[in-house]
């Protein structure tokens, strides 16, 4: 895909972004939204791109898309009436889920609804057990009453999930067989071993019935879509962006919709891993803050981190447990409702506290004007004179800076005997705070230190915010790109055509089954190259394999690479070594004599991705000058500094600032802080460094 | 101005950094812990305390029994360890039940972190590991030195130094030595990560010392707390709660006082401690039944010495509820994990229709083993050795305006464990794992249903259960406000005989393990029940024809 057009859209909640980049050019459009019909959006915003750039839909070499639509679906319970079938005695598990309370203290939470109610939950007569023996064979003779039911009630789609399925299918396949010939052709079957085959029910199951009940409606969008690219004359491939960071084609993506949640974010990430190549970072903290969450991922080696569990929809945002888990592909990051539309308010005992509840994009913070009471993020930061009102959005909606003032001083001030741009002081660093120890509990979770990390910050929000981050995790380098405001739009156009397998195997490391893991990978990576090659036009792919380990006894894994050959015997010591180093590291020590084993494996066959060109540290030129000078507070100093703003695009690589200070562009702006200067590489990115 | 104004904020900020930081303790913890019931089921608690040993931070993660106990198990230690004598790099240790968490499974951690020369903080941690000997988790024996290794307050390292010897002997005494080793490890690793944590944010905000934090901490808490209080009618309520017993029935007795924001909680009078180990020390009774408390009345006011020091606790020693040595207390919590529902009964007279229906209570430990050694040897010949554990849950309470939750732990913060992961383990499997139709109890909001497991054995071999913490077998949840009790426990073979006691008993080949988990009880009149949630009930199954007639009132649709 080297010298083609490339387009990319990015539907969110609130915008679809739109980006096209032929060569080094780049033009970029976002427009509002479609919800009913999102392909809307989607053909607006290509056109209006395309009249910018004067190229015709016909120049476009491929088109890459990213959608929070199966997420909406699922958060809105807005997909097909699904029903479950699963082993008889179990109807409850796919709702029982955990069987813990997420939060002890309140006693009026309820438990995360399955997609799937009581009444649409059948079971068969059908056992297998752990290792595969049949302990109750499948009873066929129960799947005409099943299937009659199912009509009679109209259904949609169906999910199938029995126990120990991820390792044995048989009867699963079975099944859908039987009742593929029974019910109508427009009813959508999935079954829990081709789905998620992993160990652990609930999560299995729910990943199935996720997948079952979006389907029917991304299936409809995607083939919509196609077909209204067609009629306006873009023939060009059409690939989606998954939540794992990988593409793939459309016909793949109507069969597994549920690797489609979280592709935006996971885009970001994508970004982040490409900045991390050319200014040749290891070690990167990917800071992403919108409207409503702020996203932290980290990247090693500049790839970021994996992991194969979501949740969706969580009732209480931000508790774990509320939501629907889905064992799926993603890129592993931490989402908080700390956005800049996040709300401020003081608790009960007179503590500040800031979200997760957004105002949005209505009626947004107080100083849009449109309603908004309650003050937000973006209100502080106007407050503390952070946002220059004469550069917002480009200057096209005007802030009301003295009603932000009136409403942070009233929820906030007033109760706190704060007065000035002190009540605004405290919400941004709580804020901060927040969103600092997120990235620390996250780091612990993945065994890694932060403070080795540069940051690169993207997305509307975090260039206001990045520097105090760096401060309070004692990260010492950040770096704002080119384009944030469309980041994860432009990360589309970076991802590899990916596609990963998983299976729940247990093999232990001590005495390794070489055999029988060499059988597994070999048909892991037959099926997933199958996926992948079609899209590939000949290009070679890449293997990665990866197996989960853990010291027997333990119930939390590590990942582990897998080197891509025949295995023989001695490659379990191997694993074994790489997985204690990897525990140590994590969690300062080993376990001696304790035998380790692999629980789950999996498979990556992905197109090699182009080397970025490196970034250059350009000749320093002095700083231009400033369009204008603000007073703003620096929470480092813990007071008011004098701060001159200049305009991002009056920075030509080489030019070098010392913090405070502002540097101003259409859709954000980025804080130097007092301890930081700042200086433009090479390609055009702002890059921030302590002083020492 | 400016400097309170800073002042007032970094101290906002400081408090989110604790709670964040002890939070990164126990995460730590949960991933590096062997304990199924730790790292599936969340068992530990992790917090930091100020130089006098005031807890002033918990993590979210872990459990009520955990968290409150471990509030006050830090100063116990300052009786044998002086301040002055602690030095950087060491790390103290005990599992004693009365002055650590109630039962010797749990091992409590404390670590002093030193500022330069300068002692700061304290962090401690607890969790359950597997095995500490004796007769493992049963509640069989008849004092505290059948059930275990007991390990009085001691270092476990000095200055940096692996305590070894102490270590021979904890392991010495376990049937799992490497995974308690391995506990013990995480535990004080867990430990040093909060210290490190701590140290930056003193750094970052150049700090000598955190006791101006932690007053501001517990004092706003403590403010929190005796606001709510102060919301509450004064007055005197008793509430006496019948549990099944080991040997005899129990009566818990309790009488909550309140006056001028002060609140009392008084077990007088309850039953004398048993002979068998169901009792609960007095620390994990003040745990349980300040966290029934204080989830209805301050319930967004966090758990800290300043919150916790507002309710007060009376007990009369060598009860039940106040055991003393040499008491047996393993399974300690199937006595204090019904008493949240105890101090519900009294506040529901201080604030009628506002307290939840009683609960299953006490969560029902399956602890399953292979039956070598107590059958004749011949029978277990070609069987597997093993042991696992898996946990029934059953009903909540219904609650004011909302049903109670089906199959889910209360007050204790445990999950389940997956049917897939405990196959994996071992020979037996699941043969049946649903909720049980009508055991939720009738009630405008209707009881949380519980379950009925049944698990069989593949080989043809007879298994084993104890049956120590099955309780409400014969006095189920009660149910409030005109609410009707949710259904009783039940646990029986498959071919019908019920297990008579809390013992250990085996499975005969090719006969299964019952059990019935007990309901949630109702809350509100249930011929008050919206007759469309009724109808829904029906149609789902959750409640039967005969059910409708009997309990709502209505002919069914």
């Amino acid at each position: 895909m080297a010298n083609q057009i490339k387009l990319a859209a990015d539907i969110g909640g609130t915008f679809t972004d739109i980006v096209l980049e032929s060569g080094s050019r780049r033009w970029s459009g976002k427009v509002l939204t479609t919800t009913q019909a999102p392909e809307l959006g989607v053909i607006e915003g290509i056109r209006l791109v395309l009249e910018q750039s004067r190229l015709k839909p016909s120049d476009v070499g491929v088109f890459i898309h990213g959608t929070t639509l199966a997420t909406n679906a699922l958060i809105e319970r807005k997909g097909a009436r699904t029903a479950f079938i699963t082993t008889e005695g179990f109807r409850d598990l796919l709702e029982q889920g955990y069987e813990k309370r997420f939060d002890h203290y309140d006693l009026m939470i309820d438990r995360p609804q399955p997609l799937v109610p009581r009444t649409l939950r059948y079971t068969l007569r059908e056992r297998l057990s752990a290792d595969g023996d049949v302990l109750v064979p499948l009873d066929e003779s129960q799947v005409d009453a099943i299937a009659g039911a199912l009509i009679a009630q109209q259904v949609k789609a169906v999910a199938i999930g029995f126990l120990h399925a991820y390792a044995h299918d048989a009867h699963e396949r079975r099944v859908r067989g039987l009742l593929a010939s029974r019910l109508p052709k427009d009813v959508t079957i999935c079954i829990s071993s081709e789905v998620a085959p992993e160990i652990r029910e609930y999560e299995r199951f729910s990943t199935t019935v996720a997948n079952a009940y979006v389907r029917p409606l991304m299936a409809g969008y995607l083939h919509r879509l196609r077909d209204e690219l067609k009629a306006m004359g873009l023939t060009a491939p059409l690939f989606l962006m998954m939540s794992g960071g990988g593409l793939t084609t459309l016909e793949t993506a109507a069969r597994f919709p549920i690797r489609l949640v979280e592709s935006g974010p996971a885009g970001g990430a994508i970004l982040a891993s490409q900045i991390a190549g050319e200014c040749a970072l290891a070690e990167v903290l990917s800071f992403d803050m919108g409207g409503t969450t702020a996203k932290i991922c980290l990247l090693k080696d500049g790839e970021p981190e994996r992991a194969r569990k979501f949740e969706i929809a969580r009732a209480y945002r931000d508790m774990k447990g509320s939501g629907t888990p889905v064992r799926i592909p993603v890129i592993e990051m931490v989402e908080i409702g700390a956005g800049g539309g996040s709300i401020a308010r003081v608790d009960r005992l007179g503590r500040i506290t800031v979200g997760p509840d957004s105002a949005g994009s209505t009626p947004g913070p107080v100083c849009y004007g449109r309603g908004g009471t309650e003050p937000a993020v973006t209100d502080a930061n106007l407050a503390l004179g952070k946002i220059d009102p004469a550069y917002f959005a480009g200057g096209k909606i005007a802030l009301d800076e003295a009603g932000a003032r009136r409403a942070l001083q009233a929820s906030i001030g007033d109760r706190l005997s704060l007065n000035d741009f002190w009540p605004a002081a405290g919400v941004t660093e709580i804020v901060e705070e927040n969103m600092a120890n997120a990235a620390r509990v996250h780091a612990i979770e993945l065994g890694r230190d932060i403070a080795a990390c540069t940051i690169i910050a993207f997305g509307g929000g975090a260039p206001l915010h990045a520097c105090r981050l760096a401060e309070k995790v004692g990260v010492t380098r950040v770096i704002v790109p080119k384009g944030a405001g469309v980041g994860s739009a432009i990360g589309f156009l970076r991802a590899p055509v990916a596609y990963e397998i998983t299976k729940s195997a247990v093999i232990s490391l001590d005495s390794f089954d070489a055999q029988r893991v060499n059988r597994l990978i070999e048909g892991m990576t037959r099926d997933a190259r199958a996926v992948v090659e079609p899209a590939l036009a000949g290009a070679r792919a890449d293997v990665h394999v990866i197996a989960d380990c853990r010291y027997v006894g333990q119930g939390h894994e590590i990942r582990v690479s897998v080197p891509v050959r025949k295995l023989a015997e001695a490659d379990g010591r191997r694993l074994k070594a790489a997985f204690e180093a990897t525990y140590e590291q994590v969690y300062g020590l080993r376990i001696p004599n304790q035998e380790a084993e692999a629980i789950t494996w999996s498979v990556t066959v992905s197109s090699r991705t182009e080397r970025p060109k490196r970034a250059a540290r350009a000749a320093r030129k002095p700083a231009p000058k400033p369009r204008s000078r603000r007073r703003i507070y620096d929470p480092a100093l813990g007071r008011q500094v004098d701060a001159p703003v200049y305009w991002r695009f009056d920075m030509a690589p080489g030019a070098t600032v010392k913090g405070p200070a502002i540097i101003a562009e259409d859709e954000t702006s980025t804080i130097v802080g007092a301890r930081f200067g700042a200086t433009i590489n090479s390609l055009g990115y702002i890059v921030m460094e302590r002083k020492s | 101005m400016s400097k309170s104004a800073l002042d007032a904020i970094r101290t906002q900020v400081m408090w989110n950094r604790l709670i964040a930081v002890v939070e990164e303790q126990a995460q730590s913890l949960l991933r590096t812990a062997f304990g199924t019931i730790t790292r599936e089921a969340g068992d530990l608690s992790a917090g930091v305390y100020d130089t006098s040993g005031n807890m002033i931070a918990q993590a979210m993660t872990g459990t009520p029994g955990h968290v409150n106990t471990m509030a006050t198990a830090v100063a116990h230690f300052f009786r044998h360890f002086p301040q002055s004598t602690m030095k950087p790099g060491d790390v103290y240790v005990t599992n004693d039940p009365w002055l650590g968490t109630g039962h010797l499974f749990d091992y409590v951690m404390m670590t002093p972190v030193f500022r330069g020369k300068k002692l700061v903080a304290f962090f401690a941690s607890t969790c359950h590991v597997i095995d500490v000997g004796g007769v493992g988790m049963s509640a069989k024996a008849n004092s505290s030195f059948e059930e275990g290794t007991l390990i009085p307050h001691m270092k476990i390292r000095k200055q940096g130094v692996l305590n070894e010897e102490l270590l021979g002997i904890i392991l010495a005494n376990s049937r799992n030595p490497v995974e308690v080793r391995g506990d013990i490890l995480s535990l004080i690793s867990a430990n040093d990560t909060g210290a490190r944590r701590l140290l930056a944010m003193m750094d970052e905000f150049d700090l000598s010392s955190i006791e101006p934090l932690a007053r501001h901490i517990l004092t706003q808490s403590e403010k929190g707390a005796r606001e709510a209080i102060r919301t509450l009618p004064d007055g005197e309520w008793s509430y006496d709660m019948p549990l099944d017993g080991y040997e005899r029935p129990i009566l818990i007795k309790s009488k909550l006082t309140i006056r001028r924001g002060k609140i009392t909680i008084d077990f007088s009078g309850s039953s004398p401690a048993s002979i068998h180990g169901i009792n609960s020390p007095r620390t994990y009774t003040h745990a349980y039944s300040v966290f029934g408390l204080k989830a209805v009345i301050a319930p967004h006011v966090p758990n800290n010495i300043g919150s916790l020091s507002c309710f007060d606790l009376v007990t009369e020693p060598g009860t039940c509820v106040d055991p003393i040595r040499p008491s047996p207390v393993t399974a300690r919590h199937v006595i204090g994990q019904m008493l949240a529902d105890c101090t519900f009964g009294c506040l529901a007279q201080a604030l009628p229709g506002k307290v939840q229906a009683e609960s299953a209570g006490s969560i029902w430990i399956l602890g399953l083993n292979s039956a070598h050694g107590r059958v004749p040897a011949e029978e277990t010949a070609r069987a597997k050795q093993f042991g696992v554990i898996n946990i029934g849950l059953g009903g909540i309470g219904g609650r004011p305006g909302k049903d109670g939750l089906s199959t889910m732990a209360f007050p204790s913060g445990v999950g389940t464990i997956p049917v897939e992961i405990t196959e994996t383990q071992c020979p037996l499997y699941f043969k049946h794992k649903e909720y049980l139709p009508d055991s939720g109890g009738p009630g405008e909001f209707r009881g949380g249903l519980s379950q009925r497991i049944e698990i069989a054995n593949r080989e043809a071999a007879p298994f084993a259960i104890s049956a120590a913490t099955f309780d409400r077998i014969h006095n189920p949840a009660q149910g409030r406000d005109g609410g009707r009790p949710g259904r009783k426990g039940l646990a029986r073979l498959g071919s019908g005989k019920p297990l008579p006691d809390k013992g250990i008993h085996v499975i005969p080949t090719g006969d299964s393990l019952v059990v019935e988990l007990p309901g949630g009880g109702g809350f509100g009149d249930p011929h008050r029940r919206d007759r469309a949630a009724v109808d829904a009930d029906l149609a789902a199954g959750l409640v039967t024809p005969d059910g409708v007639r009997r309990d709502y009132g209505h002919e069914p649709a």
